[in-house]
């Protein structure tokens, strides 16, 4: 690793300011388990780290104003184990606790998981299906972004040079609400995702048809999509193992992966569909 | 790779040894070395180090680093604790596991900065004087140990596991140590006595 000039503001302006003094020379560390990576091997050298650790206007997860914040450096090992988050977004904690090592969870963020980029990162298809924002600053101001316009393509996000972001918000899901993340991978622990799938449903009062209907597809595509048409094949249809037969196939067409060390696009696209079937198989109720 | 491994072996023999006599005497020493270094740098080169206070194994050590320096290298280059391992360095492996706050990190992938402000425990500081931890009893005991390279990383991810959860299930335990791998004893071994002390 090269040497580099090391900072550690321990509030948000101060970190803002420093970003935008230094020019797009410096890189900010979260956790470090991907960059310090780069570091290592040489392919990312930067002049100054901004180390947010101390930031505490970046940490916590808390329910305000009937939405749920996240700040950017909460871990994921602090996401899975909460509370809030098993309760209104499961399925947000479940991709959390399938991500790298227990060792990873612990020094792993959100921030970095979605400014990384990685169309394989597990804690961004829940984000898609619960409509997630992401609050960016700099030293002007904040914006808003959609998270599935925060991601531009693999490593390229909507960021601007003097912006990081600070938080992510959603709204709680309702407690009817069906919802799962399933991936694929080489095994269960510090795999990178071959597919993932994450589901979020709500059933009518009869719970017998799909009233809304979320579909996110991870690593089958430049960046984490939501599979529309399928969501909009399967609003209204009963809870049928055809209907989920169909709504798989869907899904198999609008995944676009490539061939890659990990994987086949056959292969992906096929396992993604089973994925749904997979997750929703126990609540069908009809041939 | 091999040649690393072959070294660490050779001061693994006499760890204990090393590290008794440079937790008595050595801490100004290490300072003054690193200023040594550093002072033949250009003048703006002192932001890219870093003093960093840590507490290890329940002592309080100052250094004066590159800031490039990760946690694991100070703790073997620079504290002489080299019981904890490097063997990926790209957080794949588990063997540099140590516990910040009793939880479980790869300290090859922490900046030594990192981890101030946060109890450091390694396997140096698992057990007492005398007596061994349970758990290494029990690995000796179930001979969950061959060549011992991913033990000390092994032992601290499952001493974390008891610590939060005393009585783990054979799948929590095998979830737990999922990010440290061992390509010697098959884990079965080391399941084993894990799960002897979890059911005491």
């Amino acid at each position: 690793m090269r040497d580099f000039e090391y900072l550690a503001p321990s509030t948000l302006v101060e970190a803002l300011q420093l970003l935008s003094q230094a020019a797009g020379q410096a890189r900010l560390l979260a956790g470090g388990t991907d960059l310090l990576v780069r570091m290592k091997d040489g392919t990312v050298n930067p002049g100054q780290i901004i180390d947010l650790r101390q930031v505490a206007e970046l940490r916590g997860i808390r329910e305000e104003g009937g939405m749920i914040w996240i700040g950017a450096m909460t871990r994921h090992s602090e996401v899975a184990s909460s509370p809030l988050i098993q309760a209104k977004a499961p399925l947000f904690s479940e991709a959390c606790r399938l991500i790298g090592s227990w060792q990873i969870r612990n020094l792993g963020t959100l921030a970095g998981n979605l400014v990384n980029a990685s169309p394989a990162a597990d804690s961004v298809p829940p984000l898609f299906t619960l409509d997630a924002e992401v609050i960016l600053a700099n030293h002007r101001g904040e914006r808003t972004v959609p998270v599935a316009l925060f991601a531009e393509g693999p490593g390229r996000t909507c960021l601007g040079k003097d912006e990081l972001l600070t938080s992510i918000r959603f709204q709680p899901l309702p407690e009817t609400a069906v919802s799962f993340f399933l991936r694929a991978g080489q095994r269960r622990a510090l795999a990178i995702s071959k597919t993932s799938l994450a589901f979020t449903g709500i059933l009518d009062d009869r719970h017998s048809t799909w009233k809304e209907v979320r579909i996110a597809l991870g690593a089958v595509a430049p960046t984490v999509i939501r599979a529309h048409r399928a969501e909009t094949y399967l609003v209204g249809k009963p809870l049928s193992r055809k209907a989920l037969e169909e709504a798989a196939a869907i899904v198999s067409e609008e995944a676009k992966p490539i061939a890659d060390v990990r994987s086949t696009i056959e292969y992906r696209r096929l396992v993604t569909g089973n994925l749904l079937i997979q997750g929703l198989w126990p609540l069908m109720k009809e041939d | 790779m091999l040649g690393s491994m072959e070294v660490d072996s050779q001061r693994q023999v006499d760890s204990s040894r090393q590290v008794d006599s440079s937790r008595q005497v050595d801490s100004s020493r290490q300072v003054d070395s690193s200023r040594q270094v550093d002072s033949s740098r250009q003048v703006d080169s002192s932001r890219q180090r870093a003093t960093v206070t840590l507490r290890v194994n329940g002592r309080e050590r100052r250094l004066l680093l590159p800031a490039r320096t990760t946690l694991l290298e100070a703790l073997r280059e620079n504290l002489g604790l080299t019981g904890t391992k490097e063997g990926c360095g790209k957080g794949e492996c588990g063997a540099c596991t140590v516990l910040l706050d009793g939880r479980p990190v790869n300290s090859c992938l922490m900046l030594v900065s990192q981890a101030e402000n946060h109890e450091i425990l390694t396997i140096e500081g698992l057990s007492s004087q005398e007596n061994l931890d349970p758990l290494q009893d029990a690995f000796i005991a179930h001979g969950a140990v061959q060549c011992g390279y991913c033990i000390p990383g092994t032992l601290m991810t499952a001493k974390a596991l008891l610590l939060i959860n005393p009585h783990p299930s054979r799948e929590q335990i095998q979830e737990a140590i999922a990010g440290n791998l061992c390509r010697c004893t098959g884990y079965e071994k080391i399941i084993e006595a894990i799960q002897s002390v979890a059911s005491r």
